[in-house]
Formats: structure tokens, sequence, C-alpha cells
């Protein structure tokens, strides 16, 4: 336990005084704030004139403004922080030679990845915690709408949420650098790996949803076909974190959102029936719809984790 | 032989790698206090001996027992005994090489207090008072080689394994290197492993050497008894490096 936190301070240390943390933070910082300035002002004109606004507050973020909103850009660019904060973890001490000197203290050697890993999650904590925070502070004086403690809540679960999928691309980078010893190549790889999980998956889960249920569109539209296209379709998309982590954060952010479907089929009168009760969701509800999505997102998380600690655990440390 | 001055006793210790054998079947054991020398060309399986007596590899067959535990079972006690010194040792370049010290010292459960007063101590005993708070990424080789034995010293271990200490170090680093390695030995009552293939130093204060070819232990002796046995001389007319070629010419 000691040489844990012996480690775990110093990559914290590390992590606030590296260029790469003050600029990744700079960065996002920058756009946050431009992006919670064009929402609040385009959210005040929109809502001039109207008695009570309800559920204002949570619009700071998920209105898309002028460009796309802040939930957007976590879901986007969240995992960048991730990989970068962890590409370099092993490899860098390998190639340093530092590595086998620490494998020669008298510690155990998985207070060398739980260090680190715990250093970056925290690093992660600290940068969505104060982001967070500022949007709100710069909400309250745009908008001057409290939140309340239902929305309060709502934030936090994102925050929880946020942090999870983000540790999640903090694991991967740990693994390939544990399993790459160049750290160009598991840069490289994490990002790959990002690319193709954030943006090919939901190009597949079309390619994937018309190849197993292929939907003609001369013919008319047969519903129990359009469903199971729309089921596949689902499934595979799900195979990605950014998937499973921007349809949970929207529910969990919107109060009217009541599924994580995306494909609806009701009827005329079904949908009339459906309006008179267009109320929002009460966060216990929200967080019933995407429950599944939470699991999924920390389980992946946690096997992440997981498969670097073993790898690490069984591979040969050599100093040359 | 009295069996409780010896601190590490190798038997029958072999590592393989898929189908090369690294380490194969060696012996030998090393008294409390004396300076042993490993000798042998690159890929004699020097390292992977060393990081078998850590515990940091684990062995093929055989066994090791170092200060009477088995590095495999007790690898944290073992490596609380034991201070290494790898080849080309690195320092984290960002810090200063106090804050090197700090850290391994922090490693080892020291408190700051105490770490600052070894600290000191060990960066005046390897002649880096004056550069201990420069950033370690501008030290010269020797004076990396040099932070390595500070390190050591701080923990304070009762025996420790240097591979190739003097190895890319000019003349001068090499001279400054042997005298604190002898130092370990004479003023600390350590006993000091070290693997090396620059013969003419380690004959300068290696008690009894071992000669690894191949992954093979060829000979284990004090120089003069190998000098007897290989070249049949008596004197001091021969030097290390003829026994060693002629091991490795019959090897």
């Amino acid at each position: 336990m000691r040489g844990m936190w012996v480690i775990y301070r110093k990559e914290l240390a590390d992590h606030f005084s590296s260029n790469r943390f003050v600029i990744l933070f700079a960065l996002i910082t920058m756009v946050s704030l431009i992006t919670t300035f064009m929402v609040g002002t385009s959210l005040k004109k929109e809502l001039e004139g109207i008695a009570r606004p309800s559920l204002v507050f949570m619009m700071l973020f998920t209105s898309t403004g002028d460009l796309f909103s802040l939930a957007q850009f976590i879901a986007f660019f969240g995992p960048l922080i991730g990989l970068v904060l962890g590409f370099d973890a092993i490899n860098r001490e390998r190639i340093n030679g530092t590595l086998s000197k620490l494998v020669a203290q008298p510690i155990y050697r998985d207070a060398i990845i739980n260090g680190k890993f715990m250093a970056g999650v925290v690093t992660i904590k600290i940068m969505l915690l104060s982001i967070v925070l500022l949007i709100s502070g710069l909400g309250l004086f745009t908008l001057g709408v409290t939140p309340g403690p239902e929305e309060v809540g709502r934030v936090l679960i994102y925050l929880i949420i946020s942090i999870f999928y983000i540790s999640f691309w903090l694991g991967v980078a740990i693994l390939f650098s544990i399993f790459f010893r160049n750290i160009a190549t598991s840069a490289l790889a994490a990002v790959a790996l990002w690319i193709f999980f954030s943006f090919f998956v939901t190009f597949g889960a079309s390619l994937a949803a018309n190849a197993l249920v292929p939907i003609d569109q001369n013919q008319g539209a047969d519903a129990e076909k359009l469903f199971d296209h729309a089921q596949v379709q689902k499934a595979v998309s799900l195979l990605s974190p950014m998937k499973l982590y921007s349809d949970s954060t929207s529910t969990i952010l919107d109060p009217m959102r009541k599924t994580t479907r995306s494909l609806i089929l009701i009827g005329p009168m079904e949908r009339v029936s459906m309006d008179r009760f267009n109320r929002p969701l009460p966060l216990g509800q929200s967080i019933l719809v995407v429950f599944p999505y939470i699991v999924f997102l920390i389980l992946i998380t946690l096997i992440c984790f997981a498969i670097s600690y073993l790898a690490f655990m069984r591979q040969e440390i050599r100093s040359g | 032989m009295d069996t409780s001055k010896i601190v590490v006793e190798a038997t029958g210790l072999t590592k393989v790698y898929g189908s090369k054998t690294a380490v194969d079947n060696i012996s030998f054991a090393v008294d409390r206090g004396e300076i042993f020398g490993f000798l042998g060309p690159n890929g004699a399986g020097k390292t992977t001996t060393v990081l078998m007596m850590l515990g940091l590899t684990e062995p093929s067959a055989g066994r090791v027992k170092v200060m009477g535990l088995d590095p495999r079972f007790a690898s944290i006690k073992v490596k609380q005994k034991v201070g290494y010194l790898p080849e080309n040792v690195g320092f984290y370049g960002d810090l200063t090489g106090r804050q090197n010290l700090l850290y391994v010292a922090r490693l080892n459960g020291l408190t700051d207090k105490v770490a600052h007063d070894r600290i000191d101590r060990a960066l005046d005993a390897v002649g880096l008072k004056d550069e201990g708070d420069k950033r370690a990424a501008a030290y010269s080789r020797g004076m990396r080689q040099r932070l390595g034995i500070a390190e050591l010293l701080i923990r304070e271990p009762d025996i420790v394994f240097l591979d190739e200490p003097t190895l890319g170090l000019d003349p001068d680093g090499i001279n400054r290197m042997i005298s604190l390695i002898q130092s370990l030995s004479l003023e600390r009552n350590m006993t000091v492993l070290l693997s090396s293939h620059q013969l003419h130093q380690v004959q300068r204060i290696c008690r009894r050497v071992g000669i690894m070819i191949k992954g093979k232990l060829v000979a284990v002796g004090t120089i003069d008894e190998l000098a007897k046995e290989k070249l049949g001389v008596e004197q001091d007319t021969f030097t290390l490096e003829e026994i060693y070629m002629k091991y490795f010419k019959e090897a």
C-alpha cells in the first residue's frame, strides 16, 4: 500500500506539472467556456417572455447553440484526455530505464500500475469537476437561474458517468503502453482505437443492419422488419463506448428523454396519449432508463484495467 | 565453508526462454562482505541471473537463496535487503538528482527527515554534493552511475547487485566508480555482486570471480585459483584477461 501511495503522489505531481496537461486543460476550458457562453446567450433570447421556464439549467449542457453542446464535446474529445494521460505510462519508464529500478524496490509490482491508474483517474476527476463547476457558474451569470436539487443530482451523475468514460480510455492507453515498447506506437494505436470505436462503429452498425435485415425501399415498410433493422443497428452501435456514453448522458441530462431508443414505432392515437403525459421524467426514472448503459460502461472500464493489470504483472522486466 | 557466512546461494539455477537456454544449470555461493565478479560476454546470462536473484524473473529450474530467503516467495523481503543497480540505470529527467533519491527513499518507506539526512550524506559520498539540485537530464553518464550508487547508499541494503557499473565511462569515471564500489564493501560491509566484461577493473577489486559463457558458469574461484588451474602459473604475472580468453576459447 505504501508503495502505491508514493507512486500515486509522484504521478499526480507529474501530471499537474506536465505541459500536455496544461495544454489539454486550457483547450478544454476554452471550448467549454465558449460553448457555454454561446448557449447561454441563445437560451436567454429563446426564453424571453416565457413566464416559468423549466429545466433551463440542464440546457446549459445539452443545448447545441451554434456549434455543439457541451455533452457532445466531452463525448467526442473526452477520450483524448484519457489517452493523453496514459499512453506512455509504462513504456516511458521502460525506455528511461526507471522501470527496472522501480520493480527492484521493496514494493509490490501492482503498486506501480495501481498508483499510475489512480493518479490518472484523480486528474480526470479534477479536470471534469472544475469544468462542470465553471460552466455552472457561468450559467448562473448569463441565465440567472439557480439549479434545484434534482438538477444538481443530474449533473453529479453526469459527472460520474463521464469520469468512468474517460477512465476507460485511460485504461486503454495504459494497456497499450504496456504492450507496445515504443511510445509513438502506443499513442497511435490508442488514437486509432479511439477513432475506430467513436466513428466507424456507427457506420459499421448501419452496414451490419443492412446486411442482416435488408429493407427494400420499394416495398412498403414492414414494421417487423424495420424493428429488427433498428435492433441490429442499435446492438452493434452499442459496441462503441462513445455511443454508450452519449446515450446514457443525454438521457440523464435531458429529463424529457424517456428512452434511449432512436426509433419508436407508435400509432397516431398512441402519440396523442403520450403527449398528454409529456412531463419530464424524475431523476430516479431517468437513471432507471440508462442503468444498463451505466453498468456496461463501468464494466468495460474495469475489464480494461483488469487486462492491463494482468498483462503488467506477467510481463518480463528487462533492463535492456 | 561456514554456511552462515553465505548470503547468496544458487543451486542448479536455470532459465529457459522458448528454445533458448539463457542460464544453464549454474551453482555458486557468495560470502558475506566479499566482492564477487560475474564475468562473461554480452548475452551470457549475467543479467538474467541477477534478475532471478531479485525475484524479478522466475527460474525455470533450480533455486536461489538470498539471505536465506527464496526470492520467488519472499520477493519484498529480499528486495528490502538487496539493492540493484541495473545496466543503464534510469532517472526521471524532469526531477533533480535529489528528488530522484527522495522518491526512492519514500518507496523504501523512509520518513522524509531520515531521507533528507541520508541523501545529503550519500550525495557527499559519491561526489555529487554540488550537482544534487540539477535536473537529472543534465547529468553525464558518470554522474548518473554515481547517482545510482547514492541511491543504493540511502537504502542501506546488505547486498548490492551491480550490472555493468563501469560500462561506457571514461577512465576517470571508471576509477571513481571502482573506488566507490570498493568502499561499499570495505566501509559499509555490503556484499557486492557485480557483473562486467571489463576484466581489468574486476581484477582490481574482486576477491572471487565466476566466468559465465553462453549461460554456463564455466569457472568459479579466486583469481589465483583460476590462474593456477588454467595457466599453471602462481606468480603475479598473469592477467585476468588471459584466464578469461582461455575459458572463452574452450567454450
